[in-house]
C-alpha cells in the first residue's frame, strides 16, 4: 500500500436552517428558489479527507476526489469541497428531478468510480438530510465486496500497510472496529469540526479541475425502483390545556383513560 | 499614510468577515452595517502596534464567528438525528 486516493461522494440539499415547506402537487418539498449548501455529514468527511492528509499518517494522501451526482448547481457544492482542500472533482450531469437518483443508483455509480479511478477508501456522510436515507454507504461496500464502518466517530491509519481503526460510537458506549484497506467509511456528527473555506482558498479553488461525466460514463442507468405516491405535512401541533384544581384534573385524567 | 503591508492586512482581514457575514443568521445587511462602524470607529489608527492589536481583534472575531457557525449546525443536526 502506497498512498491513500480517497473519494469523497458529496450532495447537494436544502441548508439545514431552512423549514422544508412541502409543494403544492405534493409530490415532494419545495426546491426552486430554496437556499442549498453542501450536506452536513459530507461537511464532515471533507474535513476527515484533509485532515488525514494533514496529519501525516503513515500513509500518505496522495489525491482527493470529490464527486457530486445532480443539476449544473452541483458545481458551486463542488467548488466549495474543493475550496476545503479536495483536490479535483467529478460532476456527473444527472437531470434534477424531485430527490435526484436513488442510493442503490448513486452506490452503483460510484463502485464505477472506485473502479476507473483506483480508489482505495470512499468516505461518505452517513446521510444526507434531504432524504435521510442513509444506505449509499453501505450498499457501495456491499457491491465492491469491501469492509465498511460506519458513523466514524474517528478514524486512525495504523500502520504503512493499510491497516485502520474506526471508531464508532453505539448504544451506551463506543465500539472499535479495525480493518485493511481498501474499505468505505461512513462519518457521524462527532467525527471532526469542518472548517470554514477562506476567501484565498475559495479563489484557488476555482482553479482546480472539474469534469463533467454522465451516469453512462460508468455504466448506469437512472433507474426508479422507489414511487412516491405523496408527501404531506406531520399533524400540527395540540395545544395543552389548564385545569383548575386537583379535582378537575383527576377528572380530565379518568376522561382520557390515563386513570 | 501608514505601512501599506499593514494596510493590506486589514483589507484582507475585512474582506474575509465580510465572506462569513454572507451567511450570518441576523442576515447580510445587518451584519454588514456593523461590520463596517467597527472598523471605521478603528480608522483613525496610526500607531503601527495598535493597527496590529485591532488587527488581532479581528482574527479573533473570525474565529469566534467560525466557532458560532459550527455549534449552531451542530445543535441543529444534534437536535435531529440523536435521541436525548
Amino acid at each position: 500500500m502506497s498512498a491513500l486516493r480517497i473519494l469523497v461522494p458529496v450532495k447537494r440539499v436544502i441548508d439545514y436552517a431552512i423549514k422544508p415547506r412541502i409543494n403544492k402537487a405534493q409530490t415532494g418539498v419545495e426546491t426552486a428558489g430554496v437556499k442549498h449548501s453542501l450536506n452536513p455529514f459530507d461537511e464532515l468527511s471533507i474535513e476527515e479527507a484533509v485532515r488525514l492528509r494533514e496529519r501525516k499518517g503513515p500513509l500518505s494522501v496522495d489525491n482527493i476526489l470529490a464527486l457530486s451526482a445532480g443539476g449544473p448547481k452541483c458545481a458551486d457544492t463542488l467548488r466549495t469541497a474543493m475550496a476545503m482542500g479536495a483536490d479535483r472533482a467529478f460532476h456527473i450531469d444527472v437531470a434534477e428531478g424531485n430527490d435526484g437518483p436513488e442510493p442503490l443508483t448513486v452506490a452503483k455509480m460510484l463502485k464505477g468510480v472506485v473502479e476507473k479511478e483506483n480508489i482505495n477508501l470512499v468516505l461518505l456522510g452517513k446521510q444526507a438530510i434531504d432524504g435521510d436515507q442513509g444506505q449509499t454507504g453501505q450498499m457501495l461496500a456491499g457491491l465492491l465486496g469491501w469492509p465498511q464502518a460506519t458513523q466514524a466517530s474517528k478514524v486512525d491509519v495504523k500502520d504503512g500497510e493499510g491497516t485502520v481503526e474506526v471508531v464508532h460510537e453505539v448504544d451506551g458506549g463506543t465500539e472499535t472496529l479495525k480493518a485493511k484497506l481498501p474499505m468505505v467509511i461512513t462519518t457521524d456528527l462527532r467525527l471532526n469540526e469542518p472548517r470554514y473555506a477562506s476567501l484565498p482558498n475559495i479563489m484557488k479553488a476555482k482553479k482546480k479541475p472539474l469534469e463533467k461525466k454522465t451516469l453512462a460514463d460508468f455504466g448506469v442507468e437512472n433507474q426508479r425502483r422507489l414511487k412516491t405516491l405523496q408527501v404531506t405535512e406531520p399533524p400540527p401541533r395540540q395545544g395543552g390545556g389548564k385545569v383548575e384544581d386537583v379535582g378537575s384534573l383527576v377528572s380530565k385524567l379518568k376522561e382520557l383513560g390515563a386513570l | 499614510m501608514t505601512n501599506p503591508a499593514l494596510r493590506r492586512e486589514v483589507i484582507n482581514i475585512y474582506k474575509e468577515l465580510l465572506n462569513l457575514g454572507r451567511a450570518y443568521p441576523l442576515g447580510y445587511d445587518y451584519f454588514r452595517n456593523r461590520l463596517h462602524k467597527a472598523f471605521s470607529s478603528q480608522a483613525h489608527l496610526n500607531d503601527e502596534e495598535q493597527i496590529k492589536k485591532g488587527i488581532a481583534r479581528a482574527e479573533f472575531v473570525k474565529k469566534e464567528i467560525e466557532a458560532l457557525y459550527y455549534l449552531r449546525r451542530y445543535r441543529a443536526m444534534k437536535q435531529r438525528y440523536e435521541n436525548n
